[in-house]
């Protein structure tokens, strides 16, 4: 492959990466720190991509829509992961673990059917001023819509990671991933704490839809595909690690650009998946596991 | 010996019905229900006896569909024949699947199959031969004697494997190797320091599971004279796979005889009579019911009656 | 007396029972992509078709029945079209078949109708019979073969002297049939291929692929596309470009035809040479009375205002299964094949003759440039010279403006 092209590969392949790890970031906090096998966090996301779309007809910016989401989809995310918490891991055991992944899927089920009933399968898009055109350096042209993505997907990560190691709240959440019991000897509640994280991972997924629908246009089967690229990150990234996750999006993103490039698209949607498997197959701690 | 009675009563009604029903469209039905019944006790001998949920039923399903229909625009061959090979195929995937992915647990385990799924369907999009995505049409031989319809071959051919698959469960069930997996799902490391052989019996499971999803899949061309990746490995049948034992109750093989029955039927009178969309949308409600509020499924709600029932 | 009130009796009862066959209606059905990616096009579609059903009955029916339309909405699904069909038969027990609008859709179920030997009227595909063969096929695209589509678009190229070309197809049953087609003809004129990709259905963005077309220099570009993907790759290249050695862009993007799509795309559209069946200004007997009648009742479903693309067709499709019930007075399946095989057939988008293998015998595909379009503007559409007809010869209004960069106002 000639270099420019390769270079061209490369760049996208950040772009894409990093907004990979974004909608990533909000399962490494609830999969990776809570231990909770949320399936459904790409049908969220898709969710929210919806919601968007909704708002954005009144004339609303995409990422103002996104970051005004945020706070309904924290509401929602608390009430889920209590009734999660009252219905599953309260009774424990592995039987838990079984139908709590089978309930997660329903879930998934229940939104993606439940956005075909209301949206039906036709592909949605929003407009905006930075979507339809491109930057032009040399003799490349790079979509603005990427570099938006791109921008607010760094900003968001960065605000979760200051979140998670300066704050209160933020460091007992990290807390309560890595010694629940002590965490309740020292007098927090670890229930509430994970409600509260819980919450925060569903409000990073309604950002995430908002920067999903702004890259491309959006159908309700959407999240089955980021099933796989979401895992795929979490786990190459180690569970828990916020700097893995966004290494592993990178890794994710440039790796899917180049098969692209090289091989053609048709072999573009193994890449997450065919990751995934080598990393479970050779180092299932990924990267910066703990 | 009950078993075997039964099992002989349902085979002579399937047989009776395909002499005294006109309509085609019953058979059309009838066999997507009973596929499910396979795939459901397919499943629940990983799934239920063992406790490693299988997210990957499409890819196994879907393997076993396209061996017989790359086997059949090749040569031709019978039914039979591509019967033995999809379940030869499927089994083998199980296999090499299990010895790669056995040694994660649960969640891990779970995603990994869906990563199966989607490199399966990847690896048929870009073969050729096979159709790749636009698809394979197939033009299939007239039915051998005595049907009259290819579609009533294909619904009794159904419901035998419909009964192989249980009485295969059955003797899994109550044989040292269902002991086995139930030892594992119990308590995987209390097994392994018994001295239970757990990975020979996770990849017996594997194995076995995934040659009756092949051979539940190896008639779908036929049925459809048409194959063609995205829906052949769909989700769908992933959920479907898994739900009917979970609503139905994993423990026995029972369960997602009653669950498949249960939840097919429902699925192929709303298809028919509301719409596509709302009978997954009706499966993933049921899922989440049963999975909050039964999880012994149907039986389990079943014993408890009976069992509240005694004085 | 007793034996003939009896027979009284018998014969009464055999006249009322013939008269409640007489009242039963024919049911004509078919599945419809209205979601999906050809939605936007099948849900106009629909109303031409249900014209044709009332304009039937309001003649008083098919051989004296009412004419009953069933349909339903196949999502442009080809997973759904063989169960659809199925019920239809089955359930609904229709005595006549239209195909679902498409190739993707109609794929799946010629090996069904094959072998219950049933009558299928095309509704639009390409090449969908040529591994089938069925010989109860008769389709309403006027496009025979690769050779009615790519003449015009590289006839063109040829002008401007066109060495290379570059292909873009989706991989599904239309543009394959359309890429290998034309990668054929490529070949025998001598073209050196450049650049040929395939790409899952599902695709949605094309920012890479474009970006690799115009890294590898084309002349030409031939795209055989669905509408979602035609849209996207409209937007790529008017986001990325295809650089300037591109003389030509276009060819087999479907979607481009459909107003809603026009009306979005505006100006991205100027320069594209792309495929059309009806453009204004071409004259068929009784079709500027067909657009009247249809866009008053499009304007209250809200579908296609225009319906220059697919809806004249669908009603022609109408049109000639009526002529050969009339004309064959029995809804036997045989017959009308034989009926439709041997006569040519008046309709309201011309004359229709069939060959063996029940696709046209004369093709009037129509190769047009789009050219001086305006954003957000509805009306501009129905104006003559939006569209400049490049082939056939007899329908022709001008010649292509090449490079494409040229063409686009770049």
């Amino acid at each position: 492959m000639p270099l420019d092209l390769l270079l061209e590969a490369v760049i996208f392949g950040v772009l894409l990466g990093c907004f990979y790890a974004a909608v990533s970031m909000g399962l490494s906090v609830s999969f990776g720190l809570l231990d909770v096998p949320h399936v459904a966090h790409p049908a969220i996301m898709v969710f929210g991509a919806y919601c968007t779309f909704l708002l954005t007809r009144y004339g609303l910016d995409p990422i103002v829509t996104g970051v005004l989401l945020m706070p309904p989809f924290f509401l929602l995310g608390m009430a889920v992961y209590r009734f999660y918490y009252e219905a599953f891991e309260k009774r424990g055991g592995k039987e838990a673990g079984v139908r709590g992944i089978a309930f997660f899927f329903g879930l998934a089920l229940v939104i993606e059917v439940g956005l075909i009933l209301g949206f039906g399968v036709d592909q949605r898009m929003v407009e905006a001023a930075y979507i339809g055109n491109s930057l032009s350096i040399g003799d490349m042209r790079i979509p603005l819509r990427f570099l938006v993505a791109f921008g607010v997907a760094l900003v968001l990560m960065s605000a979760l990671m200051l979140y998670l190691s300066k704050t209160f709240t933020g460091r007992a959440i990290k807390a309560v991933a890595q010694d629940e019991p002590a965490l309740r000897l020292m007098g927090a509640n670890p229930v509430r704490i994970k409600q509260w994280a819980f919450g925060i991972a569903t409000a990073v997924a309604a950002l995430s839809g908002a920067l999903l629908i702004i890259i491309g246009p959006v159908e309700p089967g959407l999240d089955r595909v980021y099933i796989g690229r979401t895992f795929s990150v979490v786990v190459l990234a180690g569970l828990g690690s916020m700097t893995g996750t966004l290494a592993a999006g990178l890794i994710l993103g440039i790796s899917e650009s180049i098969v692209l490039m090289q091989f053609g698209a048709s072999w573009a949607p193994a890449v997450s998946f065919g990751l995934l498997l080598i990393v479970l197959g050779f180092r299932p701690q990924g990267l910066f596991g703990r | 010996m009950r078993f075997w009675i039964a099992a002989g009563f349902a085979l002579a009604l399937a047989a009776a019905a395909t002499v005294m029903l006109k309509n085609e469209y019953y058979f059309f039905a009838g066999y997507t229900v009973l596929m499910f019944v396979v795939l459901a006790t397919a499943w629940n001998i990983l799934g239920g006896y063992a406790g490693y949920v299988n997210f990957g039923t499409p890819a196994f399903f879907g393997l076993g569909a396209y061996s017989a229909a790359v086997l059949f625009k090749a040569t031709a061959a019978p039914l039979a024949l591509q019967l033995l090979l999809a379940a030869t195929m499927s089994g083998l995937l199980g296999f090499a699947a299990g010895m790669l992915t056995l040694r994660l647990r649960g969640i891990f385990f779970a995603i990994a199959t869906i990563a199966l799924t989607v490199i399966m369907e990847t690896l048929f999009i870009n073969w050729r031969y096979a159709g790749g995505a636009t698809g394979l049409q197939l033009l299939r031989p007239p039915p051998t004697v005595p049907f009259e319809s290819y579609i009533k071959m294909l619904f009794v051919l159904m419901a035998l494997l419909a009964v192989a698959a249980v009485a295969i469960a059955r003797y899994i069930e109550r044989s040292w190797i269902g002991r086995g997996l139930r030892a594992i799902r119990d308590s995987e490391e209390a097994a392994e320091c018994s001295g239970v052989p757990t990975l020979r019996l996770k990849l017996f499971a594997c194995t076995v599971s995934g040659a009756l999803m092949g051979a539940a899949g190896a008639t779908m061309p036929m049925y459809l004279s048409f194959i063609e990746p995205a829906s052949t490995f769909n989700l769908n049948y992933a959920i479907g796979a898994l739900a009917s034992p979970m609503i139905g109750g994993t423990a026995s093989y029972l369960g997602p005889v009653i669950g498949a029955i249960l939840l097919s039927t429902i699925q192929q009178v709303v298809t028919v009579t509301i719409s596509g969309e709302m009978n997954v949308m009706i499966v993933g409600v049921m899922l989440v019911v049963f999975v909050v509020a039964a999880p012994e499924g149907i039986l389990g709600l079943f014993r408890k009656f009976v069992s509240s029932r005694k004085p | 007396m007793n034996l003939i009130k009896l027979l009284a009796t018998a014969f009464g009862a055999l006249v009322i029972s013939c008269a409640a066959v007489a009242q039963q209606p024919i049911k004509i059905g078919m599945s419809q992509p209205q979601t999906g990616s050809l939605g936007a096009a099948g849900k106009a579609e629909l109303v031409a078709i249900r014209m044709w059903v009332d304009d039937v009955n309001a003649k008083g029916g098919l051989l004296g029945r009412k004419v009953e339309f069933i349909v339903y909405d196949d999502q442009t699904n080809p997973a759904l079209t063989p169960g659809i069909y199925t019920k239809l038969l089955d359930v609904d027990k229709v005595d006549l078949l239209f195909a679902p609008y498409g190739t993707v859709p109609t794929a799946p179920i010629m090996p069904l109708v094959k072998q219950r030997g049933l009558l299928l009227m095309g509704n639009f595909s390409f090449q969908v019979n040529h591994t089938v063969k069925h010989d109860m096929w008769f389709n309403n695209l006027p496009a025979a073969d690769a050779q009615s589509w790519f003449t015009g678009f590289f006839e063109q190229g040829q002008k401007s002297g066109a060495k290379s070309i570059a292909f873009l197809a989706a991989d599904q049953e239309f543009a394959q049939n359309l890429a290998n087609g034309a990668k054929e003809l490529a070949q025998k004129a001598g073209l050196k291929t450049v650049y040929s990709q395939n790409y899952p259905p599902t695709t949605t963005d094309f920012s890479s692929l474009i970006r690799a077309i115009r890294a590898a220099k084309p002349d030409m570009v031939f795209v055989c596309s669905y509408p979602n993907d035609s849209v996207a790759i409209v937007r790529a290249v008017n986001e990325i470009g295809v650089g300037e050695s591109v003389k030509l862009f276009g060819g087999g993007m479907v979607g481009l035809q459909f107003t809603p799509v026009m009306e979005s795309l505006g100006s991205m559209l100027n320069g594209i040479v792309n495929y059309n069946s009806y453009v204004p200004g071409v004259k068929y007997a009784g079709i500027d009375e067909f657009f009247q009648r249809y866009q008053k009742k499009a304007a209250e479903e809200k579908v296609d205002p225009l319906g220059f693309y697919l809806p004249p067709f669908g009603y022609a499709m109408g049109q000639m299964l009526e002529q050969a019930v009339n004309a064959t007075k029995s809804l036997d399946q045989k017959k009308l094949a034989a009926y439709l095989h041997s006569n040519t057939m008046q309709t309201i988008v011309g004359p229709i003759s069939y060959n063996k293998d029940g696709e046209w015998s004369q093709s009037r595909m129509l190769m047009i440039q789009f050219r001086g379009i305006a954003d957000k503007n509805l009306e501009q559409w129905r104006q003559v010279g939006k569209q400049v007809v490049l082939y056939p010869p007899a329908y022709k209004t001008g010649d292509a403006v090449m490079p494409f960069d040229k063409a686009r106002g770049k």
